[in-house]
């Protein structure tokens, strides 16, 4: 499949093409930037994209599954990004999110790729948005991106979303206070699932103080039986619309692609940097904080010059 | 980003059987070898397995059967593959499959069969050569 073909192919909603413009963008293929330049721009700014992150085990694969059923019920062809952390040793990774959402496979408007974070700091980020931006060409609307909710790193990913909803569940002990300790800033819903289980009811009442000082709401699931989902969706729904109809999207995204852009200039320019450091070899044995200035000034002199 | 290609396959088990340690095995070592594997779970028809290796753009397929359906389950992903466009994306199997069974696999289009007992160093070198041979 060429490029001129992969182009044309995601317009016509092809899985291949889709599959593989992803594939391009993962792995900084040179000819991305014409692909990515010739996508739907207004289909782009309308797309809604949710995240649904939380610790590993809250069910946020199942409750995603069920909100792509949702989605279908109503008519809409569904993205779904799916990522998962890479090994630190070895750069594999296994994703088994998709177990969850088998039922929609054969579905043509459903469609779900799995992404590794590959150790890229800023990097998943910035393939994540131009993934993002390839589904929503293709049609999607809304997008989901499910990610692991414990780090630095996953807060970054939640930024490409217009709204984030933090799933959590009874029974994941200390995840929840650490949960409490970050991630709850970045939520604008707050999902306890496993509503099944007696202890669900404790939590909510626990998030519910913490989430009333913020103004968000808690809202109660049973992902396995698909039991307030709809309600999950349309509340993040219209989070997204009063935010667009106050501009609060549109200043978001506007920060989001600022963000993206250093991300990749970054990336860019990082193998110079690294080559640049490679050749200094006489001033190794003073403090690396030091060293460093002094090369970050030269390379400061080249940029304003 | 990108100066190194990282390599996707994807590993299922296609109809009823419900063994699932070799495939999970299979999964970890090739994670542990740093590929990147999609794992679909046990009790998938071949066209799910196949509509999923597709939106995941996987560079190779291994399904894993210890149930006796191999012979129809494996050629039918090949045949789920071809349909939808994507015959260049090689399938590969192991399970409990009968030596006899092998030749034939290989007939419809199955280009590897491993049975247990197979050293996994070798399992991963095949994996690894169809990803660079793509
Ligand atoms: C453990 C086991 C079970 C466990 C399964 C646990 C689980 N979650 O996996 C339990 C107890 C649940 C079970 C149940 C049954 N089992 Co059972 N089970 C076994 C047993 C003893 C070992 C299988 C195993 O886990 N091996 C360890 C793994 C690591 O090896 P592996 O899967 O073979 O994988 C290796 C290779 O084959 C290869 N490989 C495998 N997959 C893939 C994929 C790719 C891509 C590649 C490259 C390589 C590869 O690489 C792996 C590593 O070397 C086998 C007998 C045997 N010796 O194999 C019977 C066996 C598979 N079971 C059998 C049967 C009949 C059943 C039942 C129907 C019994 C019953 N009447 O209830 C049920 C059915 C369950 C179901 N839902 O499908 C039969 C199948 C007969 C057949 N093929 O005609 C066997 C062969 C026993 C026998 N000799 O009769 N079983
Ligand atoms: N009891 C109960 N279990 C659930 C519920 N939702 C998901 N699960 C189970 O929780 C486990 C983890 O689910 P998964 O969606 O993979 O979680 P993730 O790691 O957050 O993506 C699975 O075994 C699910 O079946 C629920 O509402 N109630
Ligand atoms: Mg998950």
């Amino acid at each position: 499949m060429n490029i001129e073909q992969i182009i044309k192919g995601i317009k016509e909603r092809s899985p291949r093409a889709i599959a593989r413009a992803i594939t391009m963008v993962e792995n900084g293929d040179v000819l991305v930037e014409d692909l990515l330049s010739s996508l739907d721009k207004e289909a782009i700014d309308s797309t809604m994209v949710f995240g649904i992150t939380g610790p590993p085990g809250a069910g946020k694969s199942t409750l995603t599954g069920k909100i792509v059923g949702y989605c279908r019920k109503l008519g809409k062809r569904v993205g779904v990004i799916a990522v998962d952390p890479s090994s630190p040793l070895s750069g594999g990774a296994i994703h088994g999110d998709r177990i969850r959402m088998m039922e929609h496979s054969l579905d043509m408007d459903v469609v779900i790729r799995s992404m590794a974070t590959r150790g890229r700091l800023g990097g998943l980020c910035a393939s994540a948005g131009a993934v993002c931006r390839i589904l929503a060409s293709s049609g999607c609307n809304p997008i989901i991106i499910e990610t692991v909710g414990v780090g630095q790193s996953e807060i970054d990913i939640v930024k490409i979303a217009d709204v984030t909803a933090l799933v959590s569940a009874p029974g994941l002990g200390d995840d929840i206070q650490a949960l409490k300790a970050g991630l709850m800033e970045v939520a604008d819903v707050m999902v306890v699932n496993k509503a099944d289980k007696p202890e669900a009811q404790m939590l909510a009442v626990e998030l519910n103080e913490i989430a009333r000082e913020k103004g968000t709401e808690v809202i109660l699931t049973i992902a396995s039986e698909g039991k307030g989902v709809d309600k999950l969706y349309h509340v993040m729904e219209k989070i997204y619309l009063e935010n667009e109809k106050k501009g609060i999207k549109q200043q978001k995204r506007i920060e989001y692609r600022k963000k993206e852009i250093t991300d990749w200039v970054i990336e860019m320019i990082r193998s110079d940097i690294e080559k640049k450091i490679d050749s200094i070899d006489t001033d190794l044995d003073k403090d690396p904080r030091v060293v460093a200035s002094k090369v970050a000034s030269e390379l400061k002199d080249v940029l304003l010059n | 980003m990108g100066d190194k290609k990282v390599y996707r396959v994807l590993i299922g088990k296609p109809g009823l059987d419900g063994h699932d340690r070799g495939a999970k095995c299979i999964a970890r070592a090739l994670r542990d070898s740093g590929f990147e594997v999609v794992y679909t779970g046990i009790r998938r028809t071949p066209e799910e397995i196949a509509m999923a290796a597709i939106q995941e753009d996987v560079d190779v397929v291994g399904l894993s059967s210890l149930s006796g359906a191999h012979m129809e389950l494996f050629s039918e992903v090949v045949d789920a593959l071809k349909k939808h466009g994507a015959s260049d994306i090689p399938v590969i199997g192991g399970g409990i499959i009968p030596e006899e069974d092998i030749e034939e696999l290989k007939k419809r289009g199955i280009k590897k069969v491993f049975t247990p007992g197979t050293p996994m160093e070798e399992i991963i070198k095949t994996f690894r050569e169809l990803c660079e041979n793509k």
